[in-house]
Formats: structure tokens, sequence, C-alpha cells
């Protein structure tokens, strides 16, 4: 064996109050296909950035070497100087630019005076398209292009930059079978082109059948590197890897007292808003009941929130069908007030995006989804809004010293807190926490499930959608799993272990096309 | 809370207000000094009034545009039209003074709405709908005058802007009426501040220091009457004036205490989760432009009544002078944060720059690179404490 492309030595990556990486290390060998394993969450994207320069040299512990030599990347474009190139999962193409000026972006083909040499632009693109295997026009707007192709486009990209090492962040996420079929042989020829790739997946059986070793990492730490070639390693093998830790003393004990059906979601069916031929949900149909914690697992793209916020107000997609039932009556979710007013409550994965205003403070934010109960003859009653906030402020243990301090200001749990009450104080029976706990660090974790245990010991049906099996383990009731848009079953906790759920997660599309 | 405290508090809370403010007391100071006391004598401060009151009228409905993250670059277009039409039913049709207000009030409502559909319900950008107006409207005004200015306006017409309530009560060399109107007013503020202070005092919430509050009462007081005393001893209490102060009133209770005030900060600080509070966006989006047409159109009608004229060029550039009065004032360009306060103070550092520098007869060409840099800074000011607030988060 040859020595190896990459070497990334006990890599330590710190944000304010988190340690995202912490003394990882992970060799490359020079032409193979390395496949790296997480979950969510779990510090391979960090990796990533860590490897392409986008947190420059300095801002991290540890050292890389690429074809033995010490690098210290200040930005992307020090990386792909070297031959180290990127493609996001969210694709960085320009939709109204054709492929070739896609291809070129940044790299223009200059001919006489500086100008843009078009001929060249459009004839050296095509010589790309043609490695990637792509039958398309150079001068096509790449917006006409479907995903797959756009994927091959990047890679076309990459090539452009001489890539000899290719990094793939979740590359398949977002296509159908015969483009991941495709961009997977596509891999494997570059491959035999001496060109090395890292793929960040998901998807189990697509590492098992391509990777040559798969490094696996669990809460920003290597925990080991498998070699795949033999075929002995299995998928479940993966899975343990990636699940492995310690569940006790995480989660407050909880004795559920679970009542009646509050909620009943039946064949919902959700399209994607801008393609409205994709089907991001479908015929999904779930329950939960009065004092109910349920869980909903699906990885990266399994159309969870997509799930959530559709049901929330058609706040997201568009041809939306499907009923749902409150108290076993139907009833129209159809704008936000009126999710609402049925007692509805969704809070977001994204609270700086979409669940808070961070330039108002903690009272504003706390009231503005109930801004009615606060108000007489349009007029809202400040001091009964700081009563309010300093009551949340009480019970639910947001630290601050004032509740006018700014939402922004907060440390994540805090904020999370803040986003709670907001949706308490609407007064739900149904409260949708999507990723409760993202961001947050363990201790104010603990204060989360504790609220939401006791969301649920006041009566409350509460949907917990999370991409943490041990934090759904640990406080759901029962978890439904979602692969694909489609409900893939639903197991009680008795009977829930992280490997049935994986199993379940990535249950692939056969049953589904 | 003591009194050093409070302060502090005070300070901090607002100090992205208050160095306007400070900006502002600084600016009249220099061309008082600059123009030997002639910008704060009673016959300047009664003119500045006058004629600038428009500008405040507009940066009013303005701010609440720019708060929820738009902009209306119509305003000067739909100024010169309502006066049009007021000038079309009072001077063409001699109707009386207040047909002319209701059909220039009724026409900023009808511009207003126009605008708000298609921000609100179509999803244009603001930008460009009322760059649209702006000639849309000016075209119309142009059409509706014929090309030429009319005037005169009756009498009634013109004491709108140009009138004053005086000599009600007699007064010896100055009007007593204005005095008393002032002293009404400090009471009733002082009763409102005492009254917001017991009821957060109700609530056990932290209230400022008594000798705090007492000198924050007394300050606004001296300045109040200081002011009222020098109208008193010029023509009297303008009429405008009035106008302006219940507008003042009424927008800063619209923004801070009521529902639909709480709405547009939230779509201007962050328009998701606006949306996902269940706050109606497009509904908020659309009234915010039928006020805003309606403001237009009482500054249209302050306007033709101050020049007593309708003129095809009217108002020309005047979106521009609400706009920078509301940025100057500590609006953000990016919504979400603005107080009328702010907006207010922002209109007269613009008011008192252009008055004063009038009155030391600087060129019109200084004047306008003068005004320009200062919008500059003020923006690149809020800019450089929005970066701080983030360095410091």
């Amino acid at each position: 064996m040859t020595s190896p492309i990459l070497q990334m030595q006990s890599i330590t990556k710190t944000f304010p109050g988190v340690k995202a990486l912490q003394d990882v290390s992970i060799t490359v060998a020079r032409g193979e296909i390395h496949a790296i394993c997480g979950e969510n969450g779990a510090g391979k994207s960090t990796l990533m950035k860590v490897l392409s320069g986008v947190y420059p040299h300095g801002d991290y512990e540890g050292t890389i070497l690429f074809e033995d030599e010490e690098v210290k990347f200040g930005s992307i474009n020090d990386s792909e100087d070297k031959g180290i190139v990127i493609i996001h999962q969210e694709l960085a193409l320009v939709p109204y630019l054709s492929v070739a000026e896609n291809i070129f972006l940044g790299n223009e083909q200059r001919g006489a005076g500086g100008l843009v040499d078009w001929n060249k632009t459009n004839a050296e693109a095509a010589t790309l398209l043609a490695r990637v295997g792509l039958d398309e026009n150079p001068v096509t707007p790449i917006g006409l292009l479907g995903v797959g192709k756009q994927q091959l486009v990047e890679i076309a990209k990459a090539l452009s930059k001489r890539v000899k090492l290719l990094i793939l962040d979740e590359p398949t996420a977002a296509l159908n079978d015969t483009d991941s079929e495709h961009l997977l042989s596509l891999l494997r020829h570059l491959q035999g082109q001496g060109i090395t790739s890292i793929m960040i997946s998901h998807k189990l059986n697509e590492i098992a059948e391509i990777a040559d070793s798969t490094t696996i990492i669990r809460d920003g730490r290597t925990i080991e590197t498998l070699d795949m070639r033999g075929g002995t390693i299995t998928q479940e093998r993966i899975i343990k890897g990636m699940v492995g830790r310690d569940l006790e003393h995480r989660y407050p004990e909880h004795t559920p007292s679970i009542g009646d059906e509050v909620l009943r979601i039946e064949d919902w069916t959700v399209h994607h808003p801008t393609q409205q031929e994709r089907v991001v949900v479908d015929h999904a149909t779930l329950d939960v009941r009065a004092g109910e914690i349920v869980g909903i697992a699906g990885l990266m793209g399994a159309g969870r929130t997509e799930l959530a916020m559709s049901v929330f107000g058609h706040s997201y997609g568009s041809r939306i069908s499907g009923k749902v039932y409150l108290r076993g009556r139907e009833v129209s979710t159809r704008t936000v007030s009126e999710a609402i007013e049925h007692g509805l409550a969704y809070a977001t994965e994204d609270r700086k995006r979409y669940g808070l205003n961070l330039i108002q403070d903690i009272k504003t934010n706390i009231a503005s989804a109930s801004l009615h109960k606060l108000s007489r003859g349009g007029f809202v009653n400040g001091n009964e809004e700081v009563k309010v906030a300093e009551q949340y402020r009480r019970d639910m243990n947001i630290r601050t010293p004032t509740v006018s301090a700014l939402a922004g200001k907060l440390s994540g749990g805090n904020q999370q807190k803040v986003v709670l009450s907001k949706w308490i104080y609407t007064d739900p029976d149904v409260l949708i926490l999507d990723e409760p706990t993202r961001g947050i660090d363990v201790g104010a974790k603990y204060e989360i499930y504790t609220i939401i245990n006791r969301l649920a010991d006041a009566g409350k049906a509460v949907i917990v959608i999370s991409s943490e099996l041990p934090e759904l383990l640990g406080i759901c009731d029962r978890i439904f799993t979602l692969s694909a848009g489609r409900i893939t079953g639903q197991l009680p906790r008795s009977q829930a272990t992280q490997e049935n759920l994986m199993e379940l997660m990535t249950k692939e599309k056969e049953l589904v096309r | 809370m003591n009194v050093v405290t409070s302060l502090r508090d005070l300070l901090t809370r607002n100090l992205r207000q208050s160095g306007i403010y400070i900006a502002f007391v600084a600016i009249v100071a220099l061309f008082a000094v600059l123009t030997k006391g002639v910008s704060i004598g009673p016959e300047n401060l009664t003119n500045i009034v006058l004629q600038y009151s428009y500008v405040l009228i507009l940066a009013l409905g303005m701010l609440i545009v720019i708060v929820a993250g738009h902009i209306d670059l119509s305003v000067g277009s739909v100024v010169a039209l309502t006066g049009a039409v007021s000038a079309i039913v009072v001077i063409k049709h001699g109707g009386p003074w207040w047909a002319g207000v209701l059909a220039a009030l009724a026409v900023g409502l009808v511009v207003g709405a126009w605008q708000g559909f298609w921000v609100a319900y179509v999803g244009v950008p603001a930008f460009i709908v009322t760059l649209a107006g702006m000639l849309l409207f000016r075209g119309l005004t142009l059409r509706v005058l014929n090309n030429i200015s009319l005037s005169p306006f009756p009498p009634e017409y013109q004491k709108i802007a140009g009138g004053f309530l005086n000599g009600i009560l007699g007064g010896n060399g100055y009007d007593v009426f204005t005095l008393v109107i002032a002293a009404i007013g400090i009471a009733g503020f002082a009763y409102s501040q005492y009254r917001s202070r017991q009821g957060r005092l109700k609530y056990q919430q932290a209230v400022e220091a008594m000798p705090l509050f007492v000198a924050k009462i007394v300050l606004v007081a001296a300045v109040v009457m200081a002011f009222a005393y020098r109208l008193a001893s010029s023509r009297g209490l303008p009429i405008v004036l009035i106008i302006m102060a219940v507008l003042i009133m009424t927008y800063s209770v619209v923004t801070t205490k009521t529902v639909f005030g709480r709405h547009v900060y939230a779509i201007g600080g962050n328009l998701n989760a606006a949306q996902l509070s269940g706050v109606k966006v497009k509904k908020v989006n659309f009234w915010i432009f039928v006020n805003m047409g309606v403001l237009a159109s009482v500054a249209g009608i302050v306007y033709s009544s101050r020049s007593n004229s309708a003129q095809p060029a009217a108002g020309n550039m005047f979106e521009l002078d609400a706009i920078a009065a509301c940025f100057i004032g500590g609006a953000s360009v990016s919504g979400g944060i603005g107080r009328v306060g702010g907006a207010m103070v922002g209109g007269l550092v613009m008011a008192v720059m252009s008055n004063g520098m009038q009155l030391l007869g600087i060129d019109q060409s200084i004047q306008q690179v003068v005004k320009g840099l200062v919008l500059l800074l003020a923006v690149a000011f809020d800019i450089y404490n929005k970066r701080r607030a983030a360095a410091a988060r």
C-alpha cells in the first residue's frame, strides 16, 4: 500500500460552549473511497469544514498532512489549490447560468485581453461532462437539469480544479435510485483514474457497496475505522459503532399516564414547494394521545420537519392532502392561526431562523404567538406581558437578568426555553417539538426533557422529532420511523432499540416505488 | 433602583437612540451659535415647524414601512397627487375646504390599498411597487393638473398649514392660549408617565428612581415650555403643530402598544418566525401600505395648504427626506428596529440642518452634500452598532 494521501491528526474544534470535535484522527489511503459515518451532529461536517479550510488554520487544534506535507489552509481557495474539493449537500450552483459557466465559475477561462473565452469554456466543459458521463449541452441553464445531473456537474467542476481528493457530503441524499447508482459508479470510475474520495453518507447499503474503508465518528470523536474490503463488515456492524453509548442518567425518570387520542394525521401527503412532482411526505399516518410523548425518527431528508410544518398551517410544501383529526373531529390547519386556534404548537428545529425574533426581547418573543391573550381592543398590556414573561422565566428557569434582554443574547438552551415558553403560553393540546435539544449542552438538555415530561403530565400530547436516537429512546413512549417520506414503522419504547430503529429508518425505497 | 443605576440603565438601554438625541442637541446648539441665536428665535422656530411638518408626517408612515422591512419610494408623488386632487375639488370646482381634505384622504387610501395589494397579495417587492408608484402617481398628477399649477386656495384651506390658534385668551405680547395648551400637554404627559409608573409598580417591576423620574418630566416640561414660549411670542400655536402632535402621539402608541404594531416589528425582525407564530403577514403588510397612503395624503394636504397651490412637481424627493429621517433616527435597514421618537428626531435633524444652512446662506449644493453625508454617517453608525452588538453576543 502506498503512503496515505491525507492524515488528520488529533483535530479538536470548539464552538462557544460546545466541543464539536475532540481529538479526531483519520487516515485516508491514496486512491480509496473512504466513507465517514455518524449520527447527525456527530461532527462529520465540521471535520470536513476543517479539512477544506472553511474553518481556517488556527481555528482548530491538530495537524493535517496532505500528501505527506503539513498544510495550513486559510480558506477554501487554499485547499482547492492543493486539489481538495468539497461538494456540499446543498449544491452551490447558480441556476440561471449555463452548465459551462457554472463549471468555471470563479475560474473563468480567459482569452485575449482578459475576456472570457467562450469557445474554450464550452469546449472544455464538454470534455469534463464526458468524463462524468453526462450527455448535456454545456450551454444549457443548469436550473433545467435534475438534481442528479446537477450533482454530476458539481463533480465536473471539481475535476476542472484538478481534484486529487474529492469530498462528498451526503451526495445521494436528494437522488433517486438510478441517479444514486450512476453517481456511485462514477466515483468508482474516478477511483480508477486515481482520484481519492471521502464520502459522508447515511445510506449504509451504499457504503457497504462502495467504500474501501469507513471511519465512524460519534459525539465528536473517532470511534473506529473499519476495513470494508472483503465484505465482512455488515450494516449492523456499522450501526453498532454509530450508536453505541450508554443511556443511563441522561434522561429524567418518567411514568406516563396516557389518555385518549388527541391528534391523528391520516394519509398525509406533501409535495415539494417548487418541484411539485416530488413527493416529500408520502401517505403518512400517525397518532398521539393525551399525556403521551411520541417520537418521530428519521434520517436527514426523510421528511420529518416537512411533515410537521405542513401539518402546522401548511407552512411547508404544495399539493398537500390528507386529514387532521383533533379529539376525533376533523379540523382544518390551512393557516398557522387556524392551527394555533385548534391547539397545535410547533417549535421549530431552527430557532434562529424560524423560532425567534432575535432582535427583540424575551418577553416580546414569549408573547408573540398569543398576543390576543394580552390585549384588549388591539392594545397590548405591556405590564401583563412582563408578568407572564417573568412567570415563564421562573417556571422554565430561563437564565437571564431580565425579560427585557434580547433573545439573540441568550445561549442556545435558554433560547429554546423561550421558544417553548412561547408555545406553552398558547395553551396547546398538541406540541410538536422539532429537534428540541439541537445545539444545546447536556445540562440544558436534561432541563428540556424535564419540561417535556411536565407537559405530558399536564395531559398534553407531545411529538418529538429528533435525529438523536438515544434521545428518542430516552424520553418517548412510542416512536414512529420515517424514511423517504413514508412511515416505515412504529415501536413502543419497550421494543425499540437503536438497531431496529435504524433499520426502519434506512428501510430502502423498494417499499416506496 | 437608585438614581445612578437607573440613569445608567436609561442610557445604555437607549444607546442606539440616545446617540441621535445627543447629535440633535449638538446640531441645534451649533446652528444657534453660528446664526447668533437667530435659528432658535421665535420666528424661525415657527418657520421650521411650518416648513418641515410634511417630512415628519411622512416619516411616521415610513417608519412603519421600514420597520416591516419594506421601503416606499412613491410618497413624494402621492403628496403631489393628493394635493392636486384637493386643489381640483376646492379651487376648480369651488368646493368647501373640508371636501378637498376628504377627497385627498380618499385618494391616499386608494393609493395605499393599491400598493398594499401588490406588495402583500401578489408579492412584488415594495421597492418595485413603489418605484412604479412614483412614476404612476406623478403621471396622474400631471394629468389631473393638466401640467399647470392651481392656486390660490381659499383662506380656510390655507389655515391648515399656515394658520395659528392665538389671541383666544389674549395676552401681553405673547399668546396665553399657546402657553395654556403647552401646560395642558405637559400635565397630560406627566400624568400618563405617572400612571405607567404606577402600573409598573403594581406589577412589581423595576422603575426608575423617583428623583430621576421627576427630573425627566421637569426636563421635558422645560423644553416644551421654552418652545411654547417662543411660539407664543411669535404668531401663536400653529394648527399644523396640533395635527402633528396628535399624529405623533397616535403613532407612538400604535408602534409600541398595539397588536398591529407588534406584528409589524415581528415581521421585520424575523418574517419566518412571525409567520410561524400565526401573524397574518399579508394582511399586516397590506394595512402598512394603506396607512402610508393615508399619511402621504395628510402630508399632501398640509403641503398644498402651505404652498397655497397644487403644483405638478410638488413633493419631489420627499420620499428621500422621509426615508433619511427614519434611518438617521436609528431604524434598521434590514427591518425590525426603529422608533417613532427616533424618526421624528431624525426628521428634525434634517429640518434644523436645512434651515440653519439656509439662514447661513450656504449654497444649495453644499446643503445637499452635508445632508448626504449625515445620512451616510448615521447608517454607518447603525451598522457599526449592530456589529458591536453581534460581537457581544
